[in-house]
């Protein structure tokens, strides 16, 4: 019985495909595509020159290529950079005129979009491709003055507020995915905290890529307004397909006084199959910014999909007083690899950043830790501590650990730890005497060495987690 | 700079008597170099710290040719007192003296070559300028089951006859099985803004012992770079001490292949910094087989202006079971324009492994500081016994203990 569970487990469980018929903006990358992009959202004047502004120093940047594992060149001008359902030509009002194939696809992947059918209190904005399809607990939030929509409606809605944050912490001068993000983005979710609330809910977001040659581009963008509190989680699959996916997404936090904004990501994309064909490129920019006093910002994520994950979520530390945390897992099997990480530039007083970072490679793959702490001479009394781990399984398989490290202020200490192990005989030995077998006892390890990482997520998340730690590791023993 | 260059290397293969195949080499190097010039911020591994800007603002621009038909005078009150050693040294880029007077002249071979190998091309431009522009190419063999008896020093002496000049050097060093050596690098310049760089490479046969210890603890404003490549066979031992103070502008970089089984290598080092000098060790540590082990150790005080880097990599190939790896950096930090970076790398392919690196970095601790005063020593005694204490620590790990000595006098750490 157990062995059928697992081999249904061992293959990846979302990538179905939905058999959807869809509205595509032509192939390629041009001044049209934006304009299509812009003109299908109904986007105003300044959004739509913003975009070309990002489009024009595009072309002047060139792809990076300093990060350790290399891809073949992706043909921006051969993929799709919108693509929707047809029967959102019109937005649905109401879950109720939702078409019912997507409610089954969002049903198969476990995620409650109909409200009276949940158990947990999650609102979740469910992105589809291009377009987010629904967001759900509109009127909870609503009554407490919390924004939660798409940044299309946003856009819309609330455009004052857009236009004073977007692009504030990523500007459209970034590197190249950021700019490539900034032209062409598609959707995504808006969070705005009122000053003094408490967001009564976890926040989520789910990120589906159906369509193939799509590239996803999503933007988010959460602002915690003073003494705002907010929780946020983000989860990602698509279907399985043969050619590499691009997924180049733009996340931008911002807490003023006294806010807290903890952004937490369970990310499964598909991981290409046991060759290494075909998967998700995860190139995602992530950045936060703690614009006022004591305000905060953590990081918790858990990387188990995609075929390649390049990404370094930060956090610039402005405020007096700021604290940054970053907790990570990630995790490659088979030809998966990741180079991750994270940034802490501490510019104001008094600033503490936390960051744990736990690597596990198993089978071909290779795992990069790359991480900066930069200590600005103005930032007195600051703080560091960096601990990253990583865990070998095969000698077929790689664990770096790169970290920069730069302080130039005498009154504030970095410290930093590293090490590289494998999972030791004696331990494996212990459990096997006790009755689990190889597989279990691995399993039972590893969830203790992510442990102080796992413990950082919402309930709900750690459970599936520590479930998606055990899968994706299912075969790599042995 | 490009016209200085090949000006400069025309004048001197006219004056010297080089093969026509090294004249050959040199220039395929001299045209490299032309290409990539010195290295800029732009290069990964030069990242915390430019030569290229820090040679252009002490500098200016360089003279590449140097005149080495003129012998000159040996000082010999710069010689290291109290320690009975061997020679060799250099004035101005000029070897003048070698001197193995102490040892058995059938176990030690000095061979002139000119012989180049493109073995060591392109691992930076500055190895490949001093490819091209090194003036005689020692090799100094160790042989068979010898161990010298005394230490030898290398002097690096400049005199203020220099100025603006580029120097480059370049020995070559052959352990046979079960030799050991002692070699101090001691560097006392009376010269000004001069880009000295150095190139050492060693041949570690098995059983055999190195132990390199470099001293620039003389103030001047020179800018130096050094290369060590070490090269190590079965069971064969290497320590590295670097003592970086003196100089302007020091990059000490040493590359270590652990090719044999049970070899090891250590490196540790000291940055006492102060007056604006910029100084950085890279280290790579390249744990090819099973059972090695690597060690490195590297604090720094710095003071006003000064900013150290240390970016050391340990990377393990697949094959290398069993290594053992490990790294620390520590850093004190005593004026608010002190800087240190670092950049402490695993790269790790093999399963069975134990590596770890750790880096820490802060001001002294001001709790220390109060108890000591408690205890009746004032504000600066106690700062220097402190500071004195976190650099110990790096010195003991020094195997020999005659040089450990000489290192604890010029730093003025007493017994």
């Amino acid at each position: 019985m157990r062995e059928k569970e697992l081999n249904i487990l061992k293959d990846y469980k979302y990538g179905f495909t939905t058999d959807i018929e869809s509205v595509k903006a032509p192939k390629g990358l041009n001044q049209e595509v934006i304009r299509f992009i812009s003109n299908i959202k109904k986007e105003p004047q300044w959004l739509l020159e913003w975009r070309l502004k990002a489009f024009e120093r595009l072309k002047a940047l060139k792809e990076p290529d300093w990060q350790k594992p290399k891809y073949p060149k992706i043909d921006y001008q051969d993929l799709y950079y919108y693509s929707a359902p047809k029967s959102f030509k019109e937005k649905p009002n109401s879950l109720d005129d939702l078409d019912p194939k997507l409610l089954d696809t969002y049903k198969k992947l476990g995620i409650p979009l109909q409200e009276q059918k949940r158990l947990n209190g999650i609102a979740v904005d469910a992105v589809f491709d291009s377009v987010s399809v629904a967001t759900t607990f509109k009127e909870k939030l609503t009554e407490k003055g919390i924004i939660f929509c798409s940044i299309s409606e946003a856009v819309q809605k609330y455009p004052e507020l857009v236009k004073k944050y977007l692009g504030t912490v990523i500007p459209i001068t970034d590197h190249y995915f950021a700019t490539l993000n900034s032209a062409v983005f598609t959707d995504g979710s808006f969070v705005y905290i009122p000053p003094n609330i408490r967001c009564p809910m976890e926040l989520s977001t789910y990120f589906r890529i159906n369509a193939s040659d799509t590239g996803q581009f999503e933007r988010t963008l959460i602002i915690a307004d003073k003494g705002s509190y907010v929780s946020y989680l983000e989860g990602c699959t698509a279907p399985m397909r043969d050619e590499n996916q691009l997924h180049a997404a733009n996340v931008e936090l911002i807490a003023l006084d006294d806010a807290e904004i903890k952004y937490s990501t369970v990310q499964n994309w598909y991981p290409g199959d046991k060759d290494g064909k075909g998967g998700i490129y995860n190139f995602v920019t992530k950045r936060g910014l703690c614009k006022g006093k004591n305000s905060k910002i953590s990081w918790t994520q858990v990387e188990t999909g995609s075929a390649i994950t390049w990404k370094y979520p930060s956090c610039i530390l402005q405020g007096d007083n700021s604290i940054g945390e970053f907790y990570s897992i990630a995790i490659t099997n088979n030809h998966q690899k990741a180079d991750t990480g994270t940034k802490m530039i501490h510019l104001g007083k008094n600033t503490k950043s936390k960051i744990i970072s736990k690597g596990i490679s198993a089978g071909l793959s290779d795992m990069t830790y790359r991480g900066l702490v930069d200590i600005s001479s103005r930032a007195n009394n600051s703080r560091n501590y960096t601990q990253c781990d990583s865990l070998l399984m095969g000698n077929k398989c790689g664990a770096h650990t790169i970290p920069y490290i730069k302080n130039k202020n005498l009154e504030s200490n970095i410290e930093h730890e590293a090490t590289t192990s494998k999972i030791s005989e004696d331990q494996l030995h212990y459990c096997q005497q006790r009755g689990l077998n190889q597989e279990e006892a691995v399993g039972l390890i590893v969830n203790g060495f992510c442990k102080e990482v796992l413990q950082q997520l919402p309930m709900e998340f750690a459970v599936e987690a520590q479930k998606l730690v055990g899968i994706s590791l299912e075969g790599s023993v042995g | 700079m490009r016209e200085q260059l090949v000006t400069d290397f025309d004048k001197i293969i006219s004056d010297s008597n080089f093969s026509k195949k090294d004249i050959e080499l040199k220039r395929i190097s001299l045209d490299k170099f032309i290409e990539d010039g010195f290295p800029t911020k732009k290069k990964e591994d030069w990242k915390f710290l430019d030569i290229n800007r820090a040679i252009e603002k002490n500098i200016g621009e360089l003279d590449f040719y140097n005149d080495y038909s003129f012998q000159n005078k040996i000082d010999t009150s710069y010689f290291v007192k109290g320690l009975e050693h061997n020679k060799i040294v250099f004035i101005n880029g000029r070897i003048e003296k070698i001197d193995f007077k102490s040892e058995d002249s059938n176990k030690i071979e000095i061979i002139e070559e000119s012989n180049l190998s493109n073995k060591f091309n392109n691992i930076n431009s500055l190895i490949n300028l001093n490819n091209a522009f090194a003036n005689k190419n020692y090799k100094i063999n160790v042989k068979e089951n010898y161990s010298l008896k005394k230490p030898l020093i290398v002097y690096h002496l400049t005199s203020n006859k220099i100025y603006k000049k580029n120097i480059n050097l370049r020995l070559d060093f052959k352990l046979e099985s079960n030799s050991s050596l002692r070699l101090i690098d001691y560097f006392e310049d009376d010269s000004k803004d001069n880009f000295i760089n150095i190139f050492y490479n060693f041949d570690l046969e098995k059983d055999s012992s190195l132990k390199n210890y470099k001293i620039d603890h003389k103030d001047n404003k020179n800018v130096k770079y050094s290369f060590n490549n070490i090269d190590q066979k079965e069971n064969s031992i290497s320590e590295t001490f670097i003592l970086s103070s003196g100089s302007s502008f020091f990059k000490n970089e040493v590359n270590c292949d652990l090719n044999g089984k049970y070899s090891s290598a250590f490196v540790n080092g000291i940055f006492k910094l102060e007056d604006f000098k910029n100084h950085e060790i890279k280290t790579n540590i390249n744990h090819l087989t099973e059972n090695t082990k690597s060690y490195q150790l590297i604090k720094s005080v710095l003071g006003e202006g000064s900013k150290a880097a240390y970016q050391g990599k340990i990377s393990v190939n697949s094959i290398a079971q069993k290594t053992d790896g490990y790294q620390l950096s520590k850093c004190i930090l005593l004026d608010k324009t002190s800087e240190f970076n670092a950049k402490p790398e695993l790269e790790i392919y093999a399963d069975d492994v134990k590596c770890s690196h750790g880096s820490a970095s802060g001001s002294l601790n001001e709790d220390s500081i109060f108890y000591l005063m408690s205890r009746g020593i004032n504000y600066e005694q106690a700062k220097e016994l402190l500071i004195n204490g976190f650099l110990l620590d790096v010195i003991e790990k020094i195997t020999d203990s005659e040089t450990k000595n000489l290192i604890k006098n010029t730093l003025g750490l007493k017994e």
